[in-house]
């Protein structure tokens, strides 16, 4: 099984993703904004960074990658997408996930080990998850705060997919505590904090991240 | 030659940190007037000529795609002579 990570100019992590995805026993091929082709993966990631500087808005100018047009159809279509980070900032401006990542509450730019609460684990990314798990990964970003409309809102809790809050404090404003997101179908998800650098205890608060990548696989091979 | 003139606000609802620094700023200089401050985003598109009404159609496409995030942003489109 295969799993496609994009760089983009200014994309950061897409090494570690790449990492975590082979750790979890996939292949990982790394994918190129500019080229529009998925060279046959049965998944994608979009890593976090700050893909063409952050310009505009954070992801506004990556949503029209040549490669993005490729990933929106394929996502359309069922494969499973994960934004972390900048990732998830592409995910809202390509509208494949409803609202948008603003500034942090209080202006910083976060690097903390940040503990959420796997609220729904019925996604390709979090069936390795129990509900209600709680997690520990790390959250670094400087516009992480999630915001949307009280219907959108609404919408989103009543349909369970809210994969993912914050524990504890709100670290950035986020609306309901929320730290990460599904679309309907169950297969997009969009996560503010890094589970790609919390995959094995040597470099990360914890090996929490690996279950993402590990969910992945048992969703293909399924 | 005409300027098109774009300007993109974030939606009263949505919090603006920004700006609510810039506030908290001003009376620190002696500044007492506001009572409360939004940042916003300005763009500045050149076109040769008067700008015609497809032009202008095109203008508005572009604020809605990509200048502006309506999810979250609210913009206006004017012709500066």
């Amino acid at each position: 099984m295969k799993v496609g990570v994009i760089t983009f100019p200014g994309t950061l992590d897409d090494r570690d993703a790449l990492r975590a995805a082979s750790v979890a026993g996939t292949t990982a091929i790394s994918l190129w904004h500019d080229e529009a082709d998925l060279k046959g993966v049965d998944a994608v990631i979009l890593p976090g960074g700050f893909s063409y500087g952050d310009y505009l808005r954070c992801g506004a100018i990556s949503r029209f990658a040549p490669v993005m047009t490729k990933v929106i159809d394929a996502a359309n279509g069922g494969m499973p997408l994960l934004g972390i980070c900048n990732g998830f900032q592409v995910l809202c401006e390509a509208h494949l996930l409803p609202g948008a990542l603003t500034r942090n509450k209080d202006l910083h730019f976060l690097c903390r080990d940040q503990k959420l609460v796997i609220e729904n684990n019925s996604t390709a990314w979090t069936s390795d998850y129990t509900k209600g798990q709680e997690i520990l990964i790390p959250l670094k970003n400087g516009e992480g705060s999630f915001q949307c409309d009280d219907h959108t809102l609404a919408q989103l809790e009543s349909e369970g997919r809210i994969v993912a809050r914050y524990v504890g404090e709100n670290p950035n404003g986020s609306r309901n505590l929320i730290a990460g997101i599904t679309n309907e179908r169950g297969n997009i998800v969009g996560l503010m904090p890094h589970p790609e650098h919390a995959i094995e205890t040597l470099t990360g608060p914890s090996s929490d991240g690996l279950g993402f990548f590990t969910s992945v696989l048992k969703a293909m091979v399924k | 030659m005409a300027i098109i003139v774009v300007e993109v606000m974030l939606k009263p609802e949505i919090l603006d940190p920004q700006g609510v620094a810039v506030g908290a700023a001003l009376p620190r200089l002696g500044f007492t007037f506001a009572k409360s401050v939004r940042q916003g985003k300005r763009f500045e598109i050149e076109v040769e000529g008067t700008p015609t009404a497809a032009q202008m159609a095109d203008i508005e496409k572009a604020a809605a795609t990509l200048l502006a995030n309506p999810v979250i942003e609210t913009y206006v489109v004017k012709v500066q002579a």
